[in-house]
């Protein structure tokens, strides 16, 4: 940790929905070209962590810092261009928008001579999208949808990519697919946070990893550590 | 034949002006989800700042439209800013309500400065008409220009909203405003500019809508705004064509209810077609149907 630069650092985050407090002092950090997940169940506080650090909510204390500068406070449309971005759970692509479009915002932050290359280049690691790049988003399978809102997320050439709950509602194939993608784009230098409820798939590309649950840090350690400790086999890997 | 040709026309050009007010609401909607039923008022206020400049202040048809597009404009920002804003998390009860007063404000406001007797509002397109068909079918320049000015105003729109980038930063607020906050759009600003179109928008309506019936009160705008917000339903609320659809359509019913049935029940046809759309097909001409997919 210590010759690494920590890219991501929360301290203390406590986060309330109305008097319902949903983070509890959570901590955790990221350093550069890392994957690091968080799991734990439904409820656990997975995606509000996320939400908060990618700005989409407010911490009511505690700080996050992203690359040396502390971004709580500042609301995600701000985030963005400081290179973070966060592919959020359910996709939420622009499902009225075509293909293309949806690129094309997610390098809204981008001065707009950049994004033609962008979305090159995404058409070269999805195929699959450049055909489809005139198709309305919401006419997409669900596998499609997935790999258009990494992509979109892609185009702002984010340092820290966050993804929340990337293979959900994906078959099984899909889900091979969808990891082998993240571990082609740690090995392109980016670094990754990822939220998962499969947390054996998780924890086998994932660098470090923090147990989420009701809303604390119950436990933390290598993805390995993790994968072999008894409480994480017995409530997240089935025995 | 030439009667009903003529009857078309004055529909459709009383139309274009539901239309242009119908955008205004739409688009308020498509981005901050709420109902602006002070929307009409703002029609009231542009008439007004028009009727100022040209007989209180004697200037020119051009500068008093340019003057009362500016102050609409800046009327909608405030409006926002002041009374909507503080309510972005409030339900949408609390937000309707506050649009009802503010409509009410509006036109209290207008009271106090202009006072409640009506003024007479000349029109600030040349009176007259074109003869054709032999001098059978006359159509007026106020109705010209109203369908004119309509079709610039809906073609400047479109462009707007489909190729600039802040047209497609709109479209994405109105989907899903927190993956458009994570694509870096700035959600509040994107509302302000709304509002600035709309009210814009529904300056230009006050000053048609005045030279074709030239009598302006505070109550002005009312009866106007909600049957906007009707063809805005009709049309598909939040659906910008279905709004221009939406707004024709309405014109030409009202206008060929009084011509062919009666003379009285114009109004009442109006609301019966946004009972009927609702009833058939409840989102509206061209709406979307809200699909979700987890």
């Amino acid at each position: 940790m210590s010759d690494k630069k920590c890219l991501l650092r929360a301290d203390n985050l406590n986060v309330y929905y109305g008097s319902i407090h949903a983070i509890k002092d959570v901590s955790f950090h990221v350093d550069e070209g890392e994957i690091v997940t968080l799991i734990g169940a439904n409820g656990a506080g997975k995606t509000t962590t996320l939400n908060t650090v990618a700005g989409l909510m407010k911490p009511k204390s505690g700080t996050v810092t992203f690359d040396g500068k502390v971004i709580s406070g500042i609301p995600a449309d701000r985030i963005v261009s400081l290179g973070m971005a966060l592919c959020p759970e359910g996709r939420r692509i622009f499902q009225h928008m075509t293909v293309r479009e949806n690129l094309e915002m997610g390098g809204y932050s981008r001065p707009g001579s950049e994004i033609e290359d962008s979305i090159e280049q995404v058409f070269q690691r999805f195929p699959r999208l450049k055909e489809r790049r005139k198709q309305i988003a919401g006419t997409l399978s669900g596998g499609e949808q997935q790999m258009l809102a990494m992509s979109r997320a892609l185009m702002s050439k984010p340092k820290l990519m966050m993804l929340d709950e990337p293979s959900m509602g994906l078959a099984p194939i899909l889900v091979d697919q969808i990891f082998d993608i993240i571990k082609e784009l740690h090995q392109a230098g980016t670094t990754i946070l990822l939220v998962e409820q499969n947390a054996r798939k998780a924890l086998q590309v994932a660098d470090r990893a923090y147990v989420l649950e009701t809303g604390s840090v119950t436990l933390s350690g290598t993805g390995a550590e993790l994968a072999s400790s008894d409480s994480v086999r017995k409530a997240y890997l089935g025995g | 034949m030439t009667m009903f040709l003529s009857n078309l026309i004055s529909g459709i050009s009383l139309g274009s002006v539901y239309a242009i007010i119908a955008l205004g609401y739409t688009m308020v909607y498509g981005i901050a989800k709420m109902l602006n039923f002070a929307h009409g008022d703002i029609i009231m206020v542009g008439a007004y700042i028009c009727f100022t400049c040209l007989y209180s202040l004697g200037l020119s048809p051009a500068v008093g439209v340019l003057a009362s597009v500016m102050v609409c404009t800046l009327l909608g920002i405030l409006i926002e800013r002041l009374a909507y804003k503080p309510l972005r998390q409030a339900t949408s009860l609390a937000v309707l309500i506050t649009a009802i007063g503010m409509s009410y404000f509006l036109q209290n406001l207008a009271q106090m400065i202009w006072g409640a007797n009506p003024k007479s509002f000349q029109t600030v397109i040349p009176a007259g008409n074109l003869s054709i068909m032999g001098g059978e079918l006359k159509i007026s320049y106020v109705s010209m220009v109203t369908i004119a000015a309509s079709v610039v105003v809906m073609v400047a729109l479109s462009l707007f909203v489909g190729r600039t980038k802040m047209g497609r930063a709109m479209r994405c607020v109105s989907e899903d405003k927190g993956a458009a906050q994570l694509m870096g759009v700035n959600v509040n600003l994107t509302i302000s500019v709304t509002f600035a179109i709309g009210s814009a928008l529904a300056a230009i309506a006050g000053v048609l809508m005045c030279s074709a019936y030239p009598t302006l009160k505070p109550t002005t705008g009312a009866m106007p705004g909600i049957k906007a917000f009707t063809a805005a339903v009709f049309g598909g609320i939040g659906s910008i064509p279905g709004a221009m659809l939406g707004g024709i359509l309405l014109g030409v019913i009202e206008i060929l209810g009084r011509a062919y049935v009666s003379s009285e029940l114009g109004d009442a046809f109006v609301f019966a077609v946004l009972i009927l759309v609702l009833l058939i097909k409840p989102t509206g001409l061209l709406g979307k149907k809200i699909h979700e997919k987890v």
